[in-house]
């Protein structure tokens, strides 16, 4: 039992430091070269919108009575919107929002997912049976149904959209880390902790979750799109983010329904945006499942 | 060229298509038929006196009767006929008012209705028991008691005598309840249907449609002439549209914007018949009085001096439905304040630079820095509340003010507004005729956490005023037109430039398009109005 730990523990870094992020990344590219190209649009999409206030041409909250939906000229590329705001810079800052939601509902949803989907596989019996019925009434609803309900309980606002999407990934991530868990459960380095009298939390917590890692990793850029998604979802309902915050679902909504025929570039744009954005998080994380999934690996 | 056909074929088939006739034109009503029509929003409650808006009356209204109504068939929405009172007489000193009631009068359930009935109902609306909010009772101060000689009379004793008192009786509002369901619980009418009116409630789905059938017992003998109708609740404008433009509802009695109009009519030609009027109503921003730094008026009227209505007016009619920049009054009405003296109001100054100048001074000496944050509550209801709501936000930001905006269905919204939940908020004043009584009543003293009883109960900025209550009285009992105005005036400088309780963003513009099949419905300045749907009737 001793001899197993160490050696299992050790020869991970080995092999990292051997083959090198440099050559994973060639590798990946080379294999998979839509994820590359996903990723490189997610990339970009990141540096976007961290460098919003550097690139947008103007300040999105910015009306212009006088440029009122101005179709894309040399000095609105993608034109205006029905309060005169340059419709690019309100996409750039859109992304922001965007990523800012996808990456925190991803985050939370797919962590707090995998914490108590290990935490249920490992303490097993009643209160596997528990967190698993618990989860299974919210698995019942459809993710964005349920949205729809949390943010009509929390109200709008970017706080409480990033609530309204994390709750309904929590089971899903939870059903993904347990059925990867309860394999490790059983592994002897687990036994070996618990006769070594660790404590429940320092056994889940050091030697359970960071084995559930792969899985975590495909259900955190799978979340991204799709929490990306139903922002704009939302938005687009009026239940999410709220104007004048600049945000792709709210881009589409109210005069950019009412004047779709007249001026178009209102609507097109920021759903070529949001298209392109959920695109490439699915390119990306289908790649990255491929990758790292060893029934998959070789295929 | 192209690019030309689309507003040309627009332009032509709206000079084509003439405005629909009057109702009376129409020629000989057809029984039969469901009008389906859609609702943007949905009811708080399905109490008429308690609630305030579109969302209840549309299809509540052909549930009840009212003493007296407007004449479904005058466009102007001023003139009053009898509705369950067939005749009524005015006292010599003008403070008794005697209504003689229809006999043959059966609410939906078969009891027969008596003016009980009716002082049951007015004793609810003007005298409401602590607890039970009543929006208008604000515009019955003048009421001193109500009286029934005899089952088929009901008479009106006021303390003084009040040009707008028969407007007041006219109210879509003042819904004819049952007294023996009164008596047993006040607030059944919040949950339960039980009316004299053309129509007998069938059901109510929430989020989806609310039913209403031919009442066969009604009084007005041949009517309705529809078979029944059919709400849908339709919060999306858009859907609105398609749901016309595929004839999936005939009409939606609100109104649409500019660019609504002009896509249906492009897409029905002669199919689609558009009614316009000016529009009784405007969006308030409201300040809450209990929440700081809106105690200060220094602050109050640094957010009206923010706002450029002029360019509002220019830009936001082109995209929304509002248009004329406006006091208390509808312009062009007999005691509206003419622009001249408007642009002597804070927020009304014709040079906009130096108005927002004036407004950052007094944020300074208020105390309130560069940036300072609050909120912004806005109703759920896209048109005009969404672009208005963005505009408000604009024009605050360019006095350094930095506001988020946070958007609530009607039920949250009136429950925040009512509750005081809020620090700025969207506030609508839409009446059902333009009367300084029935237009200013809202601003007498409302609720406040130390006294929670106020005047008016549809005043939220959770503040006092006496001198505006006694403006409100003395422009209630002036009969002289010259002396009335002089008060209204006072009132208006009181409420929008001195005190600024509230401020007026842009006055509405009504734009019905209906399928050209509906027929006995004539548009007013009011989206209140007109939809007891008794003399509407669908073509075949």
């Amino acid at each position: 039992m001793m001899a197993v730990k160490p050696a299992a523990l050790g020869e991970i870094p080995e092999v990292a430091e051997r083959g090198g992020w440099r050559r994973a990344v060639l590798e990946f590219c080379r294999a998979r070269p839509l994820g590359a190209i996903g990723a490189v649009v997610v990339l970009i999409n990141i540096l976007v919108g961290l460098g919003a206030h550097v690139i947008a041409p103007y300040d999105p909250l910015a009306t212009d009575y006088g440029a009122m939906l101005a179709r894309p000229s040399a000095g609105h590329w993608l034109g205006t919107d029905a309060f005169g705001r340059d419709v690019l810079s309100r996409i750039i800052y859109g992304s922001r929002t965007a990523m800012l939601v996808g990456f925190a509902c991803a985050f939370l949803g797919a962590t707090l997912g995998a914490v108590i989907g290990v935490t249920s596989a490992y303490f097993a019996g009643k209160v596997d049976l528990l967190i698993q019925r618990v989860m299974d009434i919210f698995l019942a609803f459809p993710l964005i149904i349920l949205a729809l309900a949390v943010v009509s309980i929390l109200g709008t606002g970017i706080e409480n959209v990033i609530m309204a999407i994390t709750i309904p990934m929590i089971p899903r991530a939870a059903l993904v880390a347990r059925s990867s868990a309860l394999a490790i459960r059983e592994m002897p380095y687990v036994d070996a902790a618990r006769a070594a009298g660790f404590s429940h939390r320092r056994i889940i917590l050091r030697h359970m979750l960071p084995n559930v890692m792969a899985p975590y990793l495909i259900m955190l850029t799978a979340y991204l799109g799709q929490a990306i998604l139903l922002e704009a979802s939302l938005s687009f309902l009026g239940l999410g983010v709220a104007e004048p915050t600049p945000a792709w679902g709210l881009m589409l909504r109210g005069a950019a329904v009412q004047f779709a025929e007249s001026a178009p570039w209102m609507a097109i744009f920021p759903g070529f945006a949001i298209s392109l954005a959920v695109f490439a998080f699915n390119l990306f994380g289908d790649s990255l499942r491929d990758a790292l999934d060893p029934r998959l690996r070789t295929q | 060229m192209r690019r030309c056909l689309g507003p040309l074929v627009t332009l032509f088939a709206v000079l084509w298509l003439p405005a629909a006739p009057p109702a009376a034109a129409q020629g000989m009503p057809r029984y039969g038929g469901e009008l389906i029509f859609a609702v943007p929003s949905e009811m708080p409650s399905y109490d008429g006196h308690r609630e305030s808006t579109f969302a209840l009356i549309h299809p509540m209204a052909p549930h009840y009767n009212t003493l007296l109504r407007i004449d479904p068939m005058d466009r102007s929405g001023s003139k009053v006929v009898g509705d369950l009172a067939e005749s009524w007489t005015v006292g010599k000193d003008g403070r008794t008012y005697t209504f003689r009631l229809r006999r043959g009068v059966k609410f939906h359930d078969g009891a027969e209705f008596t003016s009980r009935d009716a002082k049951a109902t007015y004793d609810k609306i003007v005298f409401p028991p602590s607890g039970v909010a009543s929006e208008r009772k604000g515009s019955y101060v003048n009421i001193e008691a109500v009286e029934t000689p005899d089952p088929h009379t009901i008479v009106f004793r006021l303390k003084f005598p009040s040009a707008s008192f028969l407007s007041s009786v006219a109210s879509p509002w003042n819904w004819i309840y049952k007294a023996d369901i009164l008596e047993k619980d006040i607030r059944w009418y919040e949950t339960n249907v039980m009316g004299t009116g053309p129509f007998v409630f069938v059901e109510h789905v929430k989020g989806s449609h609310w039913v209403g059938k031919k009442n066969p017992n009604y009084w007005d003998k041949g009517k309705p002439y529809l078979d029944g109708y059919r709400a849908l609740f339709i919060k999306d404008s858009a859907a609105q549209v398609a749901a016309i433009r595929g004839e999936r509802a005939h009409i939606q009695f609100r109104g649409f914007s500019p660019a609504e109009r002009d896509s249906l009519v492009a897409a029905l030609g002669a199919r689609i018949a558009v009614q316009e009027s000016p529009w009784d109503c405007v969006l308030l921003a409201t300040m809450n009085h209990e929440k700081k730094p809106f105690d200060d008026k220094r602050v109050r009227r640094a957010l009206t001096l923010a706002l450029d209505r002029y360019q509002g007016s220019q830009a936001l009619s082109k995209i929304a439905i509002v248009k004329a920049v406006a006091g208390v009054q509808v312009p062009g009405t007999p005691f509206a304040t003419p622009p001249a003296e408007l642009e002597k109001l804070a927020g009304y100054w014709p040079d906009i630079n130096k108005s927002r100048a004036e407004a950052r001074r007094l944020l300074k000496e208020a105390g309130v820095p560069e940036g300072f944050a609050f909120t912004f509550k806005n109703r759920g209801v896209p048109m005009p509340y969404e672009p208005l709501g963005v505009w408000l936000i604009d024009q605050w930001r360019q006095v350094g003010l930095n506001v988020r905006q946070e958007v609530a269905e009607t039920a949250k919204w009136f429950a925040d507004l009512r509750g005081g939940d809020f620090e700025v908020a969207m506030d609508a004043q839409c009446g059902y005729m333009v009367e300084p009584d029935l237009d200013l009543y809202k601003f007498q003293s409302g609720p406040t956490s130390a006294a929670p009883r106020g005047i008016s109960d549809a005043n939220y900025t959770r503040q006092k005023d006496s001198v505006l209550d006694e403006l409100y009285v003395k422009q209630s009992r002036a009969i002289d037109p010259e002396e009335r105005k002089k008060y209204v005036r006072e009132f208006e400088k009181r409420l929008l430039d001195e005190e600024v309780h509230s401020m007026y963003t842009l006055q509405w513009h009504r734009i019905v398009p209906h399928s050209a099949r509906v027929k006995g419905w004539t548009v007013t300045p009011s989206h209140y109005l007109n939809n007891q749907l008794d003399t509407v009737w669908l073509t075949e």
